[in-house]
């Protein structure tokens, strides 16, 4: 795809195209051995040693290490991917994303209950640059 | 001959699925949203259809990186439910019909469809919390289904037209199969939302409105709607929605609509839910 793409102006949102899918394959595919029990379990009890097995970069390794969700994003992974990290960690897509936004779980929640994040003032980054 | 007479489309969030599973779904956050679907619930057990194609994405369940079919179609006599990472949900084994799946297969690579035939797949949420809304919590499953397979995950996903039209060529593989089935075709995913980044939480109660609109009245209109769209205006996981335009392809073009719901939130995501009955 070319490099003036017109995704590239929405703010705090990553696409899955083809350079990040390249980009974070072995990432992913990590996140995917944990859909097998016996892989949960021994990611848990070594979680460095666990993720030798895949040739990921130092970047991803430290990322999924300290549990950078934004930063994972940013190095190819993708949520339904991560989705598998984060379900072993017993944690939820709505607590992940609250993270992810900056806020807590109960803050999130209680702004989804109010009807969620508006698309005014969320659609291009200058809006969100002039927000200051 | 087998006819497609209705369509119905719906947001399949897993935290229903859990709710459902876990006996939460009388609990003041899920009770409205449960409630929304009853009048569904008591149509469809009226309608009782024989098969429904059920339109939806894998979120790497079934697929991973290593093969990203565009579309691709449960031809198999039976899907499990998929271990998601905590545990398959417990809901029926999913019945196929692998006789018309494969008609319809061979149907739509010959017009031009080439489709993924696909005879081993779990199914994850995405298809079986659908079922779960409209068919609540049975022992088996009231009918076959036919699963069909979205890549709505890597980019890029096939065009809102695309959809469309595949919609129209199910309608012409279904309606010269040689059986007396009643056929219905679920198209599911969205509305509104955003899993990722710092945008997550994004949701867009105006333009999902316009969109069940033009899905009943100018489905070509929303055709032409490029990806773009769908990720400014309704999240990075709003792009879910092309997938409703296949279920409307396989439509009238003039289509009665029998009831419409819209609920948020269910965790991150605008609920939307509408029936749609072909003229007959």
């Amino acid at each position: 795809m070319n490099k003036t793409d017109p995704f590239d102006d929405i703010p705090g949102t990553t696409l899955f195209d083809a350079q990040r899918s390249r980009q974070g394959y072995h990432l992913n595919m990590f996140c995917m051995s944990l859909m097998k029990a016996d892989n949960r379990a021994a990611f848990k009890a070594d979680e460095a040693a666990y993720l030798r097995q895949f040739p990921m970069t130092t970047e991803q390794h430290e990322a999924v290490l300290k549990r950078d969700w934004n930063g994972m994003i940013q190095l190819g992974g993708n949520i339904y991917f991560l989705a598998k990290l984060f379900s072993t960690d017993g944690l939820s897509f709505q607590h992940v994303a609250a993270l992810m936004t900056g806020s807590t779980q109960e803050k999130y929640a209680e702004m989804m209950l109010q009807g969620g994040r508006s698309a005014d003032g969320n659609r291009s980054k200058s809006e969100w640059q002039n927000r200051g | 001959m087998a006819k497609l007479v209705a369509g119905v489309t719906t947001s399949h969030v897993p935290a229903i699925g859990a709710a459902l599973d876990l006996g939460k779904a009388d609990t003041p956050y899920w009770q409205p949203l449960f409630k929304g679907y009853e009048p569904s619930k008591k149509w469809i057990a009226e309608q009782k259809p024989d098969v429904i194609i059920l339109v939806y994405n894998d979120h790497a369940s079934a697929f991973s990186l290593e093969i990203i079919p565009t579309f691709a179609l449960g031809c198999a006599s039976e899907f499990p439910p998929a271990d998601e990472g905590w545990g398959p949900r417990k809901v029926p084994v999913v019945k196929g019909h692998p006789e018309l799946a494969w008609h319809i297969a061979q149907s739509v690579i010959l017009d031009e469809f080439d489709l993924t035939i696909v005879n081993n797949m779990p199914v994850d949420h995405g298809l079986t919390v659908p079922l779960s809304l409209l068919f609540g919590q049975p022992q088996e499953w009231p009918c076959q289904v036919i699963p069909l397979a979205v890549n709505v995950v890597q980019y890029p996903p096939p065009t809102g037209n695309r959809c469309y039209n595949f919609g129209k060529a199910i309608r012409r593989a279904v309606e010269c199969f040689d059986q007396d089935l009643k056929v219905m075709i679920f198209g599911t995913g969205g509305m509104s939302h955003q899993l990722q980044g710092p945008r997550a939480g994004l949701i867009n109660r105006a333009w999902d409105t316009a969109f069940l609109d033009k899905l009943v009245t100018e489905p070509q209109t929303l055709a032409k709607m490029p990806h773009v769209e769908y990720v400014r205006e309704a999240g990075s996981e709003g792009i879910e929605l092309v997938m409703w335009l296949i279920m409307r392809g396989a439509l009238d073009e003039k289509v009665r609509e029998v009831y419409r719901f819209y609920h948020v939130p269910a965790s991150n995501t605008a609920v939307g839910h509408i029936i749609l009955e072909n003229n007959q």
